[in-house]
């Protein structure tokens, strides 16, 4: 019965969120910090380096690092302002424990690990080991995505162990690993500043991945043409040569029509569909009624445009093809990106120079976190749990019995619906917070009531962990030592700065403290995180995602290695396929018929708008993290519904205007604001906030059938002006809405 | 005697068009402990309701500062390196004058401090050698602090221009704007 214990407002004046802004003169020490620690920033998946000043077992702030390769010193805001979180007022400094009617109270750690044990026992002695589930998070580093794929199934013994990375990229890597049989960006981006032509489908680089912004320009710079798909104008939109405002959950039609004019003008690299390809017949059969007309039709963009992007793809001798969730966060994600890996293929640029193709990945560790078998069908390595052969050579390095290792179990939002239906009974979560991020998250609320036991791992007590019975502090990005993976495929060094403050610990001790008191010691002997790293190494050895190679020195020696890297001797890759060789089973890269299907939800009389989701660039994902910075809220204080002035005017909304957004899951009330950035069918209301505030209420539960991601980017809805203006933009309500 | 290590080499190019309005640079500014938390570098949307366009704008250091030569008070210097100092606190009378004077908009003056403040191209930073903080995490490009060389090599397309032309006033700047190839002045407006 994991309800909050007190009034949400009382946790809120306890735990926050609330705005931590540096004191005017700065903090102490920044001129003579006791160390520098270079690092990488703790949000998306660029990754950017940079060094943070230490004093006094304090981050007191930061210097850019200029010499790291991918970002030379650059930083979004979101990467100049990550260090206020160190020492941040709300961050959890002992464990905590839910008293029904008082709220939480602090517990010694013995009280509150007894405790997590004893109700793991309890609920799996009475309902079966799958009855207690876990999900974590993207945001760890390979270490510790390693150590909670092989507590789930080692300690923990339950197969319902998935991650967040199931609301990100998962179509990406599905799609990828039936194209190429391996799952990473096909370059390094510095390929992308000698692109002749730059596709950017379904991402708002700008305020998403704001330091790649500077390798797309760089390629226009040297006279790329670049190309950028987005039902709104964006930043990145605005200067591109050709923008394709695409009506939402309609790309792979896009995609079709811009092969279909490929195969009708003869744009096609005969010798590599011949001798590196299979099922180019296929693709092409799919795609044969998929003239200009129709298209123009089915995705309400231009002929004419769809016309020139095939010009400028078609005959080009370079390209850099880039997608993000806009194309991945669908029913059909799975089917988008492959789509667009046919207009890779078709054209035989891959395996080049200045040849590219990418998945922009959104989480810090995007990358890493999807290879080390933290997701509920996969092992490390990137190795599949179904296959016998995987499952006994991760079991050998585990040193267990084949038998014992759990099989295939539910995905993030599947164990969610488990839990409503009752097969699943206890939870633990680190670094996932569900009832902001996941689509239709009344049902989470509903979930997070039902379940018997709740424990959660994390720095800040979360909306979600605010139903937690035990909630264990955790430890920041900064306090441990560790690897993570970039959205190019290099692997790069988390540095430890600072202790975690109070009784807080490193989420490394706290899970192999727990899997002692489960009584799986022997099987997690680790004394740091090099030595994880290690294991993780001899587990990813010949699997597709190969780490073996890797040393913590090569990567400090060599600011990051790209994987795949075997042995210590290899360089490592930062560009696949210069071989031909692909990771299939047969070596070859594979086209895929992929005819056209509307998105889930279509608009209709009663809800005739298309609603679509997205970011601002001064928040991040579920602003568990964001929503506690003062100069972030300020700067996008609360979510606002973005709106074409002519559907504005058709429904008598005027600018700031509360208007209520009704979808088949709810309601919710936004402020308007009027731009013609955006389509005239569509609305957008960026994610990253709670509770009433929540546009996350409203989105549609629909998954890939593959990839099992949720639709996030496309609903129906129906706008209802309250003929009554928003108040002022009211940050500390906004971002601490309940 | 000279004792900073300013680099004479270097030069601040900015570039309006790149901005992507990401705020990086405001905040990035405000670190500096001189400021207060307050950023002396402002972004702006153009016109929300029709772009996502942003326009970013620093102090451009003018040749013959304005500023400084409306200043009743004499707070305004300029340095042998050609930078435009914010207001020396013990003399500026927060009368505002420069506020008005400046044909690019940028001084601001402090209400709670009763002072006038802008950039000074983070003269604690590049008088040690370092870069502006602003154009160092600028993520896009729209500011740039190096050579004329290396900001010749990122822009092929692009030619830096100091040159500016308010009506019937020119001003020239240490500060370069970046603008089509060929271009040697900026007519800001024409009266």
């Amino acid at each position: 019965m994991a309800t909050v214990p007190v009034p949400v407002e009382e946790v809120i004046s306890r735990f926050g969120p609330s705005l931590n802004f540096p004191p005017a003169e700065g903090y102490p020490g920044r001129d003579e910090p006791d160390e520098v620690v270079k690092t990488h920033c703790c949000f998306c998946g660029m990754q950017c380096g940079i060094k943070l000043l230490v004093k006094d077992n304090k981050i007191v702030g930061f210097e850019p690092w200029e010499e790291f390769p991918f970002n030379e010193g650059r930083l979004c805001p979101k990467g100049v302002q990550r260090y206020l979180q160190n020492n941040h007022t709300d961050r959890l400094l002992e464990p905590l424990e839910r008293v029904e009617g008082k709220g939480f109270r602090p517990v010694a750690w013995d009280a509150a690990l007894d405790r997590v044990v004893s109700e793991i026992h309890r609920i799996q002695a009475r309902y079966g080991p799958d009855a207690f589930a876990m999900l974590s998070g993207v945001s760890l580093t390979n270490e510790k995505s390693y150590l909670a794929g092989k507590f789930a199934r080692v300690a923990l013994k339950t197969r319902n162990l998935d991650y967040n990375g199931r609301l990100c990229m998962v179509s990406a890597g599905a799609g990828n690993k039936k194209a190429f049989g391996l799952d990473r960006a096909s370059n390094n981006f510095e390929d992308l500043a000698h692109a002749e032509v730059v596709m950017v489908c379904g991402s708002n680089v700008s305020e998403t991945f704001p330091t790649l912004t500077h390798w797309i320009w760089q390629a226009r710079d040297n006279g790329a043409k670049l190309i950028v798909v987005d039902p709104r104008l964006t930043p990145i939109a605005r200067t591109a040569d050709l923008h394709l405002p695409i009506r939402p959950g309609r790309d792979s039609a896009l995609y079709g029509a811009i092969l279909h004019q490929l195969i009708k003008h003869d744009w096609l690299d005969h010798d590599f569909i011949a001798n590196h390809t299979t099922d180019f017949e296929k693709a092409k059969e799919a795609v044969v009624g998929y003239d200009l007309e129709w298209a123009e039709h089915t995705t309400g963009i231009p002929k004419e445009k769809i016309l020139k992007a095939a010009q400028w793809w078609g005959p080009a001798k370079t390209s850099f093809l880039l997608h993000a969730r806009g194309i991945e966060h669908h029913s059909k994600g799975v089917e988008n990106v492959l789509a667009c890996i046919n207009l890779v293929l078709a054209t035989g640029r891959i395996g080049k120079p200045y040849c590219g193709y990418a998945t922009i990945t959104g989480q810090g560790n995007g990358q890493g976190g999807r290879e080390h078998g933290h997701k509920c069908d996969q092992l490390p390595g990137n190795r599949d749990i179904e296959n016998p052969e995987h499952r006994k050579y991760i079991s050998s390095v585990w040193g267990i019995e084949e038998k014992d290792l759990p099989g295939k179990g539910l995905t993030a939002y599947e164990i969610i619906e488990a839990i409503n239906r009752g097969e699943i009974k206890g939870l633990l979560s680190i670094c996932f917070n569900p009832l902001v991020s996941l689509p239709n998250n009344s049902i989470v609320r509903e979930a997070l009531e039902k379940l018997e036991f709740y424990t959660v791992i994390d720095f800040f007590l979360s909306e979600t962990a605010r139903h937690a019975d035990i909630v264990l502090p955790g430890s920041l990005h900064e306090e441990e030592d560790g690897t993570v993976t970039t959205a190019e495929g290099r692997v790069v060094r988390i540095r430890k700065a600072v202790n975690p403050p109070g009784n807080a610990r490193t989420d490394t001790s706290i899970l192999l403290e727990i899997a002692r008191r489960l009584g799986a010691e022997k099987y997690f002997r680790f004394g740091s995180s090099e030595e994880i790293f290690n294991e993780l190494r001899v587990a990813s050895k010949g699997g597709t995602a190969d780490y073996n190679g890797i040393t913590y020195k090569k990567i400090e020696d060599n600011m990051g290695v790209f994987w795949p890297c075997p042995t210590e001797d290899h360089p490592g890759t930062p560009r696949l396929w210069e071989d031909r060789k692909f990771k299939t089973a047969d070596g070859k890269a594979h086209f895929h018929g992929v005819p056209y299907r509307e998105p889930s939800e279509v608009t209709d009389a009663e809800f005739p708008v298309i609603l679509t989701t997205g970011r601002v660039v001064s928040q991040y994902l579920s602003g568990s993290q964001t929503r506690r910075i003062g100069k972030l809220v300020q700067q996008y204080p609360e979510p606002l519904l973005e709106i074409h002035p002519k559907l504005a005017a058709r429904l008598g909304i005027q600018e700031r205007e509360l208007v209520r957004i009704v979808t088949r899951r709810g309601a919710a009330e936004f402020p308007a604001q009027l731009v013609e950035t955006i389509r005239e069918d569509t609305v957008f209301v960026p994610y990253h906030w709670p509770g009433k505030k929540s546009i996350n209420q409203l989105t549609s539960g629909h998954l890939d059938p593959i990839s099992k991601i949720p639709e996030f980017k496309v609903c129906a809805c129906r706008l209802e002006p309250l003929q009554r203006q928003a108040p002022p933009p009211g940050e500390t309500k906004a971002h601490a809405s309940a | 005697m000279n004792t900073t290590t300013f680099r004479t080499d270097q030069e601040f190019f900015l570039d309006p068009q790149r901005c992507i309005g990401c705020h990086a640079c405001e905040m990035a500014c405000a670190e500096c402990e001189t400021n207060g938390q307050l950023p002396m570098i402002h972004v702006d949307y153009v016109d929300r309701f029709f772009t996502t366009q942003t326009s970013v704008q620093i102090c451009m250091h003018c040749e013959d500062p304005v500023c400084a030569k409306a200043c009743p008070a004499d707070a305004i210097t300029k340095d042998e390196f050609g930078i435009v100092h914010t207001a020396n606190t013990a003399r500026c009378i927060a009368c505002s004058n420069c506020v008005n004077a400046c044909p690019f908009g940028v001084p601001k003056k402090i209400e709670p401090m009763d002072l006038m403040m802008k950039c000074n191209m983070c003269y604690d930073r590049t008088s040690a050698g370092k870069k502006p903080m602003c154009a160092t995490v600028c993520p896009s490009g729209a500011l740039f602090y190096g050579t004329r060389e290396e900001m010749g090599k990122r822009r092929p397309n692009s030619t830096p221009v100091n040159q500016f032309r308010f009506g019937k006033q020119s001003v020239k700047t240490k500060v370069n704007i970046m603008m089509p190839k060929g271009a040697t002045e900026l007519v800001v407006d024409e009266l």
